[in-house]
């Protein structure tokens, strides 16, 4: 990195761009480091070369190992020096370095614990924040004593270093920390402002990890933090960040003790306080933590929104930001808070800083009510114009939600989104505003036609192969369904003339639709396939064949069946990936591949969604397609075994659930394989202990609490040697087709053997031993399977009501409704679909999900949950599916669980 | 849950965006591909804006960045989504502030690279592990400039407290220019 630099200046003749580093070399420096060795030190000049160095690595040059080690052993030596400000930078140098090896520390260590018990305050503040942070736990308890008393220590820098260190080594070493309390505490009432803020961060930390994490008991950590706010109000905190520490101190307890205290909340006067507070950063610490409470009310809310407005119009952009940033949060769950602000929101829209542009946009889009949209539109359009592509997504989709809530304005926020489309833009720009509108097109039917026209100009002029072909597709599903299906098939066909051949074919497909599915225009759709057979482009031709072949007529005025229909246009219900696998691991043969054999399961992946909240479902709602891998390796693991051949199809395989503690000698786990009439345990076990061999391991499996099923085969495992996991597995019988439920209790049994670690053979004699394992349920959960829908509003309209079973439940006391949501969701073992993310502080929530029930029944529910009285939870069931014996099912589990 | 506020980098570029000293506190960043990246990203995001009375602010990847230009030297520093963002100004301020008084009030690419020990030490000074240490620039230049002072003359807080009193004065009025 230091080669930009020379390179710079021989770009220029000029000389203006002068830097003493002009030239460096990394070769150069490593010699002149030897100044460092020399009898006589000069201290300047070494504290050039340290410089030198720096400056090297900061450029991001590396040292080899060896360099490394030469030049940290040198700048040893200048420990002799007696020179202040080369110790100062001996001590950067060598954090810099920060070397790993242990014999190369321990030269230094001993100069450095000369240090920190120097007279120079700043050589013992430097050396104890050097010495902390190439330490090791042994080092550590040697040094101990010097810290303790180093944090207590007049000095407040010396005082800092050492908290600020003890902050750091609570990672590596808690327990040495945490015997520091007492120094700590006396630190906390320091009059030096730092000193306070440093040692509250160590105590708090300190004080929280044995509370709540290993016993969790909240009660004393309360009482603790009882103690610690009201001796600190008292006007003895001085440092402003000391300050905001003890906020958000205050606001963990204030989450945790939520659920055990009823009335008013604890400490919310502390946090009000703190907004009359001097310090800005303590103001807006204050008013983000009231924001941000549990189910704040808007009597709580009303003082944070009124500092936070003054920020709005602060002369300063940091405030601005943090305050509009803050109240665009709180839009999100209680627009009503935020609309006092909304004059100041509007003048935000010109600020210099397009961050807090957007932002104030968006908060208004989330606040505005339906008389306001039209204006706002036209400030939105200027706006537009300037303004990076990733703010306007975050434009478009609150425009989105914007007309989602007020389906009446669908005119002139699709214009908008027609218009800014036309514009210049990227990939993810254009597709985020496509998206959109074909959100628009499937929730508001009357959108649907002036929606559908303007995906038609976009495709006309469209540069992105992946948004023309989704288009194509989109408008293959809705364009049939419109009163004048002919005005698109000239858009379509344009595509046919003018694009490469992805589109071309996608837009072959989409013809064929309007053929299949609008029988008078057969005819002229005939047409135009027969033209398409002439395409230079094998697939296109390959389906305008095929759909020429399938949709039969010979061009004329009939209906297209509907099994055709099916086949070609209908929906796979397979996972593609799921599909995919099935293919490559199909092995050419006299048998068929058969589509009824590829598993239909989903792995989700709960946490990428709820880790991006900000990605709503995508406009071609795919359904999160997840890696099939296991799925297909235990296919194939059972379908090996010749007992289980007769089963049938796998219809689900859980997840592996732990029978045993973690760190045991033996660890088992468990796999349910569910089969329409029967279930396979599958227990992977691995051995932990390298002097045991075990032999014909069993799993002895008591079914005495689940009367339905009975034990038909049980396959031992010959042998599990040390650390390397095998499996056994034991299959019962079970009424065909019938969700049956029931606990099994389970033992290890298995003939242990000696093994002789030095040679790794194992004695010829062993013992018959037995381990006992956990309790393990067929719950059912077991018999539905994840699968998701990529639009369950029409999938629920095309259910139809016959079916359906609804009703209510009460669920009592609930820690959340987030957290009775959740349960209800594991209860059933189904797949949420859109929208299933619980906001903070909400008193209601829908929740979608579908799935798959034994027998191939589709279900779909939907969940309405309501909170009753301060805690009690409500909630209104609804299911529908093709059989009402299935719906009944579905209540019966909720009913019985 | 990490409570304490905690600063993910702090970065003093040139005014074509090329680095004259950064610290990381943060392992987001584990090689200097990725350093480099996040440096030309947050440079030309920023380049265009006008961060000169006031410190500016701007949001990206999840982190915040607030950020203030002197004279050809562009100052930052990052902290994570979650952050304070009147905290990490303080922290900027405190830096800006500091060099200011150590480099007597002239601020540009010149003088920071002839001194830059002084600047090294100065953000030693001011985060330790990610964790604040300091944010009063007096309190942060005095640190670093009593190193200059030889080990056995006591520190005098008088003498020093009216040298950074006139460099104060000479950094005002150089930004009154």
């Amino acid at each position: 990195m230091a080669q930009p630099l020379v390179k710079k200046d021989d770009d220029r003749d000029d000389e203006v761009d002068y830097s003493p580093f002009m030239g460096i070399e990394k070769g150069a420096v490593l010699q002149e480091a030897r100044v460092f060795n020399d009898p006589q030190l000069d201290p300047r000049r070494c504290s050039q070369v340290i410089t030198k160095l720096l400056y090297l690595l900061n450029q991001g040059e590396t040292f080899t190992k060896v360099e490394a080690t030469e030049v940290f052993f040198a700048v040893t030596k200048l420990f002799q020096s007696k020179d202040i400000g080369l110790r100062r930078m001996v001590y950067v140098m060598i954090k810099e370095l920060s070397p790993s090896a242990d014999e190369v520390v321990i030269i230094v260590t001993s100069s450095l614990m000369k240090d920190m018990t120097s007279k120079t305050d700043m050589y013992r503040a430097n050396a104890i924040r050097v010495l902390c942070r190439i330490t090791d736990g042994t080092l550590l308890t040697q040094i101990e004593r010097y810290l303790k008393q180093a944090i207590v220590d007049k000095n407040p820098v010396v005082a800092s270093a050492a908290l600020v260190s003890g902050i750091h080594l609570l990672q590596t070493n808690p327990e040495i920390v945490k015997r520091w309390s007492n120094e700590v505490q006396e630190a906390v009432q320091s009059r030096a402002a730092l000193v306070q803020f440093h040692a509250l961060g160590l105590l708090h930390q300190e004080s929280h990890i044995p509370f709540s994490e290993s016993f969790g008991i909240r009660q004393n950590d309360r009482l603790a933090v009882n103690k610690l706010v009201s001796s600190l109000t008292k006007g003895s905190v001085r440092s402003p960040l000391a300050q905001c520490l003890l906020i958000r101190y205050t606001s963990q307890v204030i989450r945790e003790s939520a659920n055990t205290q009823a009335g008013d909340r604890p400490f919310y006067d502390f946090l009000e306080g703190c907004l009359r507070h001097k310090a800005e950063m303590v103001i807006f610490e204050a008013a983000r933590a009231i924001t941000e409470l549990n189910g704040v009310t808007s009597r709580e809310l009303t003082p944070a929104i009124t500092v936070l407005q003054l920020f709005l119009s602060s002369s300063k952009p940091v405030l601005r930001f943090a305050a509009v940033r803050t109240l665009n949060k709180v839009a999100m769950t209680h627009p009503m808070a935020v609309t006092n602000c909304n004059i100041d929101m509007e003048s935000l829209i010109s600020d210099q800083n397009r961050s807090i542009a957007t932002l104030a946009i968006t908060t208004l889009l989330k606040t505005g009510n339906e008389s306001s949209v039209d204006r706002l539109m036209k400030q939105i359009t200027n706006f537009m114009s300037d303004i990076a592509d990733e703010f306007k997504i975050v434009v478009v989709e609150a425009i989105r939600s914007l007309c989602l809530k007020f389906p009446l304005k669908y005119r002139s926020l699709m214009n908008f989104l027609s218009n800014i489309l036309r514009e210049e833009g990227g990939f993810e720009y254009k597709k985020a505003i496509v998206d959109s509108i074909v959100i628009l097109i499937r929730d508001i039917p009357e959108a649907k036609e002036s929606g559908l026209l303007h995906l038609c100009e976009f495709i006309e002029d469209c540069e992105f192969t992946y948004l023309s072909s989704q288009i194509l597709h989109f408008l293959g599903i809705e364009g049939p369904k419109t009163s004048d299906p002919s005005k698109y098939i000239r858009y379509i066909y344009n595509r046919v003339h003018l694009e490469n051949a992805t589109v071309r074919a996608a837009a072959v497909s989409t013809l064929a639709k309007f053929g299949a599915m609008v029988d008078t225009l057969k005819p002229r759709i005939f047409v135009l396939l027969r033209r398409c057979l002439f395409d230079n482009d094998d697939e296109v031709r390959d389906r305008a064949t095929l759909y020429l072949n399938t949709l039969g007529g010979d061009g004329a005025v009939v209906q297209t069946g509907e099994d055709v229909k099916e086949f070609l246009f209908g929906s796979l219900d397979i996972p593609l990936v799921n599909l995919e696998n099935s293919l490559k691991n199909y092995e050419p043969s006299e048998e068929s591949f058969d589509i009824n054999y590829v598993p239909k399961e989903i792995k989700t992946q709960p946490l990428a969604e709820k880790k991006a909240p900000g990605k709503k479902p995508t406009g071609f709602g795919a359904p999160p397609a997840a890696s099939p891998s296991t799925v297909d390796a235990y296919e194939r693991l059972l379908s090996s075994i010749p007992e289980f051949a007769n089963f049938g199809k796998l219809f689900k395989s859980s997840a592996p659930v732990e029978l045993t503690e973690a760190e045991t000698e033996y660890a088992v786990n468990v796999v349910k394989h569910i089969f329409d009439g029967h279930v396979v345990f599958q227990y992977n076990c691995t051995n932990t202990i390298p002097e045991q061999l075990l032999e014909n391991v069993t799993v002895v499996v008591d079914a005495s609490e689940a009367e339905e099923f009975a034990e038909v085969v049980s396959k031992p495992l010959r042998s599990l040697p040390y650390d390397s996991p095998g499996q056994t597995f034991v299959a019962f019988e079970k009424p065909e087709g019938i969700p049956a439920v029931g606990k099994f209790s389970n033992m290890l049994r298995f003939i242990v053997k000696e093994v002789d670690p030095s040679t790794g053979e194992a004695e010829d004699y062993g013992v018959e031993d037995e381990y006992q394992l956990e309790e393990l349920e067929v719950v059912a959960a077991d018999y539905m399977l994840k699968v998701g829908v990529s639009n369950f509003r029409n999938a629920w309209e095309s259910m139809g009501a016959d079916c359906e079973r609804v009703d209510e439940y009460g669920l009592g006391p609930r820690e959340s409704l987030a957290e009775a949501v959740n349960a209800v969701i594991d209860l059933l073992g189904m797949q949420p679909c859109e929208a299933s993310v619980v906001p903070n502080n909400s008193r209601s929530h829908t929740c979608l999900l579908s799935g798959v029930y034994i027998g191939n029944a589709k279900v779909l529910v939907r969940l309405q949950f309501g909170l009753d009285g301060p805690k009690d939870v409500a909630m209104k069931l609804a299911v529908r599916s093709e059989d009402e014996a299935v719906s009944d099912a579905i209540h019966e589990i909720v009913a019985s669980g | 849950m990490e409570l304490c506020p905690l600063i993910k980098n702090i970065l003093l570029l040139d005014s074509e965006g090329k680095r004259i000293a950064v610290k990381y506190y943060s392992d987001d960043w584990p090689t200097n591909a990725a350093k480099e990246a996040f440096e030309k990203s947050v440079f030309t995001k920023t380049q265009k804006t006008n961060a000169r009375t006031e410190a500016e602010i701007t949001m990206f990847d999840d982190y915040i960045v607030v950020y203030k230009f002197v004279q050809d030297l562009h100052f930052f520093v990052t902290g994570g989504e979650n952050e304070n963002e009147i905290i990490l100004a303080a922290v900027l301020q405190g830096f800006i502030d500091a060099v200011g008084l150590l480099l007597r009030g002239n601020v540009d690419k010149k003088e920071a690279l002839e001194n830059l020990d002084i600047i090294l030490l100065c953000i030693d000074e001011i985060v330790d592990g990610g964790i604040i240490l300091e944010t009063d620039a007096n309190v942060i230049a005095g640190k670093v400039a009593s190193h200059s002072m030889d080990a056995g003359a006591p520190l005098s807080e008088q003498t020093i407290t009216q040298a950074l009193a006139t460099a104060r004065e000479h950094l005002t009025r150089s930004l009154l220019k």
